[in-house]
């Protein structure tokens, strides 16, 4: 995880490509069955250290090291099987993934099929983060995007010398296109299928010396009509999400946990509960009572006949008011510094110039993925099997491990679809894992051998924590006397994702969270001084990262902020960030385009405005107008428009789609969503009825700019959402002059 | 016992009267393309169609449903489903998929009543279908273009 951050660190300061290959071997395995196996056999540290030292092809040394990594599975049916690294959770990886392989093998689109890829961190790690498998932090493409083009070059490779020897030519003289391999000297061709098994035998070149194509060569990359490889299964039903897995005599669990945070079991009376027709078992878990029955509806007729006490001594027993006032405290003292140039408190208190101050703030937020937490777990004295939607394998299966007390070698993880994640199914914590794991060793414990279910419900989801932090941001500003910005102070109160969780190593400089501030502390606005410091709050809110972690929040901050500079210095708010952000081209990049498609200085009429943000994340940068009406208390958001850096376009509708859903997530913590505690520590939001997120009726037109780029491609699952909030504030700012300074935003009667 | 119609075939479940139409489909027949996400009637990810209208499953009994016809993502079929389907796939409308059978069972029952919606009768019937991955745009595009490939096949019918 360390390498993760500073690669992400690496990748804001300029546009890299994962560097793995040099010492990458691979190696065919040729498999049960007539089919090709391409092993891609990643050398671990050790053995690139060995490598470095000159002590010859890792491989022919000792396999032991390495794991076998399978990426590509050629069937003699011309079906290519694309495994697939990461969680696909509905942000198109499969398909990111399966036009990477595609375009280097030069297979048809159609005959290509993703396939998740089972937990193993040594052969399926995200190249950013270590040794560590996991879908997050939008770096899927930009890490796999050397690692899989490679994969499928080599296959091509291997079936073009297959073709070769069959056909007693030379190898360049063989041609490939649409999974076809042809020679045209000789008029003969072959279906990639027909070559598959010859090329099962052959030894796998070294992945170095295979060409890659040259962006003028792609015919998938780039290209727009790319229909989803697994599209038809979303639509008929046929796709299986981990709440769809149903095993032979599966059991059904459910589980009360405390209705607050940190509050354990006092006393529990079973009886009603184990009368419920169907019941197997109650179950005592760390946080709560598991009932587990035949049924779903068993199971939750029994979880609604448990009669529990719970002791509250150590539990969180205030409300968000109460967490609220306490950040507002903590914003008048100073915090740990983040970054300090020059000096911000001199340029403040300069009499000739103007000083402007505000103060944001954003709540809690559940992720409400569609489908809730799910997973399958079936503990046997061999050893412990799940399925579950997970975003880090490589956590889960230690999470796994530890509940269902086996060894990590003793679990098998099945990595599922995912019914939407947002970062819900990445958590360190583990809850769903770890119960649905905890359940299955307490049934084992007491004779009984079954695959069991736990499905969350709606209610448990949203009262279950792990929340987007509340934050505030204190900002202050100054203004020389010509106008121009000075001086930015900005003081952040934001809980920390990272604390307390086997991440904590990676967490800065002693209390800072560098979640809790990205975007403030790479502050990119080209003023002289500036100043950021961070309280980090213990509130006993269990708090996990969502959607684009902490930018969700300081982008609203930062980007409302730059928005009442401007006004305040009389500037246009598109030309101030112009001047400002003079030495970041990608930026200008975006600006200018939003500004140019969404008719930036076109008037509108009385009612309406237009608002604008800029903002950059996991190495991509977003530009986004809003256009609002504001009628009374109403805010409607009438058009959307986005212009995105996100380097080299591989998937353009996919990189659309991603845009407008991250456009609508943000329209939704904008307009509709917060999550609350009474002031006895109780959740008051349960279900969509109160924890409301955009609906069809709400949704505007959004229309989406892609900058063309040939840089390595960077994050897309995330960096839409961060301008979101900003560019409607300043939009409501702009049609009514009232400034709304907190999310969700209400306009005050 | 409960008797169900489902998806044109007759189905005995062994489940109680108070059992919801979601339970039965998704745990009793394995049906588990209609999607739970609130058990409230609040998402639309459990839409199916009774008698040809779109209802939630969550929020519908075993014992209310007698002899009516209910038809699942799995089973729906015809002109306007495959329309809806076709401008699925033509718009990719899916990201993740989880709310789609729902959004694509309770676009079929709409087009199906009305074959050219304007603009607020889509909004006034796919309103209470969530989609968290934000694939409203999609949606309505999608059913758009159904509306217009079913008025070019009714046209084209036409002597
Ligand atoms: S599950 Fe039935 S409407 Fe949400
Ligand atoms: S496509 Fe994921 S919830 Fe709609």
């Amino acid at each position: 995880m360390t390498a993760f951050i500073e690669r992400r660190a690496a990748r804001s300061g300029g546009i890299e490509s994962p560097r793995f290959s040099r010492r990458t071997l691979l190696r065919s395995v040729a498999g049960a069955g007539a089919g090709l196996t391409l092993g891609l056999l990643l050398p671990s540290r050790g053995a690139e250290a060995a490598a470095d030292a000159g002590e010859g092809p890792a491989d022919a040394r000792d396999g032991e090291p390495f794991a076998p990594n399978a990426f590509v599975r050629l069937a003699p049916d011309g079906t290519v099987t694309v495994i697939c690294k990461h969680l696909e959770m509905g942000q198109g990886v499969y398909t990111g993934l399966c036009t990477l392989v595609a375009e280097e093998l030069d297979a048809a689109w159609s005959q290509v099929r993703p396939e998740p890829a089972p937990a193993d961190a040594a052969r399926y790690n995200n190249l950013f983060w270590g040794p560590l498998q996991g879908t997050g932090g939008s770096t899927s493409l930009a890490n796999a995007f050397e690692q899989m083009r490679r994969a499928g070059a080599v296959a091509r490779a291997m079936l073009v010398t297959a073709a070769a020897q069959e056909w007693g030519v030379a190898p360049a003289e063989i041609e490939t296109a649409e999974g076809v391999l042809r020679h045209p000297a000789s008029d003969r061709s072959a279906p990639y299928g027909a070559m598959v098994e010859r090329a099962a035998g052959l030894t796998v070149p070294d992945p170095d010396s295979v060409a890659l194509k040259a962006p003028e060569q792609f015919r998938l990359i780039g290209k727009g009509d790319l229909r989803r490889p697994d599209a038809e299964a979303r639509i008929n039903g046929t796709a299986i999400f981990a709440s769809d897995i149903r095993r032979p005599g599966m059991l059904v669990a459910r589980v009360r946990r405390p209705p607050r945070f940190g509050a354990v079991l006092k006393t529990l009376d079973e009886d009603a509960a184990k009368s419920v027709p169907g019941v197997k078992a109650v179950l005592v878990l760390p946080r709560g009572v598991a009932v587990v029955a035949e049924k779903s509806w068993q199971a939750d007729q029994a979880r609604a006949a448990l009669n529990i006490t719970w002791d509250d001594s150590a539990a969180l027993t205030v409300g968000t008011d109460a967490i609220r006032k306490q950040y507002r405290e903590l914003a008048e003292q100073p915090g740990t510094v983040v970054r300090n140039d020059g000096d911000a408190a001199a340029a403040l208190s300069d009499p000739e110039g103007r000083t402007l101050e505000a103060t944001y703030e954003v709540p809690y937020l559940a992720h409400a993925p569609m489908e809730p937490p799910s997973a399958v777990a079936h503990l046997t004295d061999a050893g412990i099997e799940v399925w579950t939607g997970s975003q880090v394998p490589t956590m889960d299966v230690l999470t796994i491990a530890e509940a269902a007390r086996v060894k990590p070698e003793a679990v098998t993880l099945h990595v599922t679809l995912a019914g939407g994640s947002f970062g819900r199914r990445a958590n360190p914590a583990g809850d769903c894992v770890a119960e649905a794991a905890g359940i299955a060793r307490g049934l084992l414990d007491r004779g009984i051998v079954a695959p069991v279910q736990l499905a969350w419900t709606r209610e448990d989801d949203i009262r279950g924590g792990f929340y987007r932090p509340m934050a505030l941001h204190r900002v202050s500003g100054a203004l020389d006397p010509n106008g121009r910005p000075v001086a930015w102070r900005q003081r952040v109160v934001c809980q920390s994702v990272l604390k307390d969780t086997p991440f904590a190593p990676i967490l800065g400089a002693p209390g800072i969270d560098p979640m809790a501030v990205e975007g403030v502390k790479d502050l990119p606005y080209a003023v002289p001084n500036v100043h950021a410091d961070l309280h980090m709050p213990e509130t006993g809110v269990p708090v996990l990262w969502w959607r684009s972690i902490g930018h969700s929040h300081t982008a609203f901050a930062v980007e409302s902020f730059m928005d009442e500079m401007a006004h305040a210095a009389h500037v246009d708010p598109l030309v101030l960030r112009l001047d400002l952000l003079r030495d970041h081209p990608r930026a200008l990049g975006v600006l200018m385009l939003v500004a140019e498609q969404a008719g930036w200085h076109a008037p509108m009429e009385g009612g309406r405005g237009r608002g604008l943000a800029v903002h950059e994340s996991y190495g991509s940068v977003v530009a986004t107008v809003a256009e609002v009406t504001v009628r009374e208390q109403t805010i409607r958001v009438d058009r959307m428009v986005c212009a995105v850096d996100c380097g080299l376009p591989v998937n353009p509708d996919i990189i659309r789609a991603q845009v407008e859903g991250g456009t609508v997530f943000g329209l939704s913590a904008t307009l509709r969503s917060r999550l609350t505690l009474d002031e006895t520590g109780l959740v008051r939001q349960s279900n969509f009825h109160d924890f409301e997120v955009l609906r069809q009726a709400s949704t505007p037109e959004i229309a989406v700019h892609i900058v063309p780029s040939t840089d390595p491609p960077s994050g897309i699952g995330e960096p839409a959402v961060p301008p979101v909030a900003p560019a409607v504030a300043n939009a409501v700012f702009a049609a009514t002059g009232r400034r709304l300074r907190s999310l969700p935003l209400r306009v005050p009667s | 016992m409960a008797r169900l119609t489902i998806n044109g075939t007759v189905q005995t479940l062994d489940v109680p009267p108070e059992t919801s139409l979601l339970n039965a489909l998704r745990d009793e027949l394995g049906l588990t393309g209609t999607k739970y996400g609130c058990g409230l009637s609040q998402c639309g990810a459990c839409t199916v169609h009774v008698n040809g209208d779109a209802v939630r499953a969550c929020q519908t009994y075993v014992r209310d449903l007698g002899d009516a016809r209910v038809t699942t993502i799995e089973g729906v079929s015809g002109p306007v489903a495959d329309a809806v389907r076709a401008a699925w796939l033509e718009h990719d409308v899916a990201q993740c998929g989880y709310c789609q059978p729902g959004q694509i069972m309770q676009a079929i029952a709409l087009l199906t009543r009305q074959p050219n919606p304007d603009d607020a009768a889509i909004t006034a019937a796919m309103n209470g279908n969530l989609c968290r991955c934000g694939t409203y745009g999609r949606i309505r595009a999608a059913i758009r273009s159904a509306a217009r490939m079913l008025s070019l096949a009714t046209e084209g019918a036409e002597p």
